[in-house]
């Protein structure tokens, strides 16, 4: 949908914890040209799932990426991040360098 | 009970209902073959691997409920690929089961490894690498049950040969997977649509085959009565409406009819239902249907928008909403709208030589088999310019009587498809119109026809070309002409006899439409060799990228002296 919305977002996933999930979203990503600036995932207590942060920038097909992404059958639950300052992922790349 | 992994992955596909399973064998999914040995499953061994995938859409695609295939590890899922992708495009689905080099040979590059996971992952709606003979218990209900459930597609699941080879103790088998029923749609868009329809002037259905697959062809029909709705149809909803329905506009887009694409230049609701809005049937998306809202029923929310703004979107099953909306839409009569789009219907018949004059005229060809097949007829297609001609002159009277790849647009569907169809739809007929270069591509198949002795009859248009390639170029490249004319044409009659069916060569001196009937008479499966014009193109024709409005026509034949 050619929507106007182009500044940074923070989509949060829930997932299975299951070699190959991982693929399954960048493969997402790449197949339908959607831009991915940064990604982070953490496995949650228990093992079963795992949390994952995306980082997208000027991503103008937000709303597709989302639609597109619980499609997934690794993907339990998306939602928008929007109390998560996009600059994170920037203070995370600077205590790792 | 103890068993090996082999033996439940047999046990759990016969639980599926699976009785007729396509494949060929090799290394990496023998111990499956051995478990198969004996089985109530009917093997059904194809030629390539390819070929096992479409016979299995042809199944699918006839019963809508999901058919498997099989192949080897390597070369054999390779050769997989393009009927998986093929089921994608078309929301087919299909499980497609692959052999894999034992787990500890993984990520060795192990004789015939390949990473068929990783390469199954784009063209799926779900893939599995099964580690463990217990994992099957819930991969194999779990696959069929995603493969049919929503917007159907394909699944892999991918079993390395020490799965396979496992003993495994169990107790219980699981339930087999089915389709799981949907979230309905809310009743609130759906009486905003009756408002919407209720006050458009000018509202047309944009059917797409979403119609087929969810059974709401006469729900649609009987909508686009109630509403006083022409109904245009994509090749993927081809046989939802009869063609002599007097709403019935048949195929818009890049070789619809001209008065097709006219109406929804006019219309000022459209109401897509199980439709993509894929660019060949818009043309150029921004001029589609200018002056209409876009309302649009879908099971997958992710279609609503993804080209094209809806003003309405509605998910969920088409059969469902229909019927509600059926339930609260009064009649509406709309006269003069719907003797506009009879007149546009009459100003704007597809173009062709009277019969008398040109009978192997393409169009004249495919009006002819449809007097000489059943309305039961299934008739798969290849890719290319037959395919289009079939598509707008073929008279498919029922939903799930055209199979053919739209989506990808695979040429070497049509036999082995007609193949799966024959075999899901004993005692239908089954025709598959191909052309010289698409029958090629899938020839070897003409040898598993032969050994299942099945009512298949291949039609060849022959026009020596790669036609829609010429077709191209010679409206797009000014006439130069490049690797789409066959310098040598093989004798398909001779080969059909050489893989033991029968064949035949028409003969355009004689009365060649009596030639095809008497061919399609006789018993058996048949390949019958059609000489058409070499140069002929599909019209109308809209150029890609240009606007639907923008079709090409034929121009007049220079006259001869
Ligand atoms: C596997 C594959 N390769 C290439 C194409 C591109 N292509 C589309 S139509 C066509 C020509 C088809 O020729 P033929 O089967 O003889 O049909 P005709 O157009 O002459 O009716 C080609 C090469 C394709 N659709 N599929």
């Amino acid at each position: 949908m050619p929507n106007q919305m182009t500044h940074a977002t923070i989509l949060e996933l829930t997932v299975r914890n299951h070699p190959g999930t991982m693929s399954h979203i960048t493969g997402l990503f790449a197949r339908r040209a959607f831009n991915l600036e940064a990604i982070l995932v953490v496995p949650l207590p228990g093992g079963e799932n795992s949390r994952i942060l995306l980082h997208m920038a000027n991503e103008p097909k937000l709303e597709q990426v989302e639609r597109q992404l619980v499609k997934l059958h690794d993907v339990l639950s998306v939602r928008q991040r929007t109390d998560l300052a996009p600059d994170i992922f920037q203070q995370l790349a600077r205590t790792l360098a | 009970m103890k068993t090996t992994g082999a033996n439940l992955l047999r046990i759990l596909l016969e639980r599926q209902g699976i009785h007729t399973l396509p494949g060929i064998p090799g290394g990496a999914i023998l111990p499956f073959y051995d478990a198969l040995h004996g089985s109530a499953i009917r093997h059904v061994l194809a030629r390539h691997e390819q070929g096992a995938g479409f016979i299995a859409q042809g199944m699918a695609r006839v019963t809508g409920r999901a058919a498997a295939c099989l192949a080897t590890s390597g070369p054999g899922a390779t050769n997989l690929l393009t009927a998986i992708a093929d089921a994608r495009l078309d929301s087919v689905p299909l499980v497609a089961i692959t052999g894999q080099v034992s787990q500890s040979l993984i990520g060795t590059d192990a004789f015939q490894e390949v990473d068929t996971y990783g390469l199954t992952l784009p063209i799926t709606k779900h893939n599995f690498l099964v580690r463990s003979a217990a994992e099957l218990l819930d991969v194999v209900p779990l696959a069929f049950q995603l493969a049919e459930s929503g917007r159907p597609g394909p699944v892999a699941i991918d079993v390395p040969k020490d799965v396979q080879n496992a003993t495994i103790e169990i107790d219980a088998l699981p339930e087999p997977g089915r389709r799981q029923p949907l979230a309905p749609c809310p009743d609130e868009p759906i009486d905003a649509l009756a408002h919407l329809l209720a006050h458009a002037q000018r509202p047309v259905l944009y059917l797409g085959g979403g119609v087929i697959s969810s059974d709401a062809s006469a729900l649609a029909r009987a909508l686009a009565h109630r509403a006083s709705a022409p109904i245009v149809s994509t090749l993927m909803a081809l046989g939802a409406i009869p063609p002599e329905d007097p709403l019935f506009m048949g195929m818009l887009g890049m070789h619809g009819t001209q008065g097709t694409n006219f109406l929804l230049e006019e219309a000022d609701l459209v109401l897509a239902i199980g439709a993509r809005f894929d660019d060949r049937a818009t043309g150029k998306v921004a001029e589609f249907c200018p002056r209409a809202t876009i309302a649009h029923i879908d099971i997958d929310p992710a279609e609503i928008g993804k080209i094209k703004t809806a003003f309405l979107g509605l998910v969920g099953d088409a059969a469902d909403i229909l019927r509600r909306l059926l339930d609260i839409l009064p009649p509406q009569t709309r006269p003069a709208w719907r003797a506009r789009a009879a007149e546009l219907r009459a100003t704007y018949p597809l173009q062709h030589p009277p019969r008398s004059e040109d009978p192997l005229h393409p169009v004249n060809l495919c009006r002819f088999l449809g007097e000489q097949l059943p309305a039961d007829a299934i008739i798969t297609t290849d890719v290319g310019q037959h395919q289009m001609w079939v598509a707008q002159a073929y008279p498919f009277r029922q939903p799930r009587t055209l199979l053919t790849s739209g989506g990808l647009g695979t040429m070497g569907f049509g036999l082995p498809a007609a193949i799966g169809a024959a075999l899901a739809a004993p005692g239908r007929r089954v025709a598959c119109v191909s052309g010289d270069g698409s029958i090629l591509m899938n020839i070897q198949e003409l040898a598993t026809l032969a050994e299942e002795n099945l009512p298949v009859a291949v039609l060849i248009f022959n026009n020596t070309h790669l036609g829609l390639v010429r077709q191209q170029q010679e409206l797009f490249y000014r006439q130069r002409y490049e690797a789409s004319r066959f310098a040598s044409s093989p004798d398909f009659a001779a080969i059909a006899r050489g893989f033991g069916v029968r064949g035949e060569r028409i003969d355009p001196m004689g009365d060649p439409l009596e030639q095809i009937s008497a061919a399609l008479a006789g018993e058996g499966p048949c390949v019958i060799d059609i000489p058409i014009h070499t140069t002929a193109n599909v019209y109308p024709m809209v150029p890609p990228g240009a606007a639907n409005r923008q079709m090409l026509i034929a121009q007049p034949e220079p006259a001869h002296a």
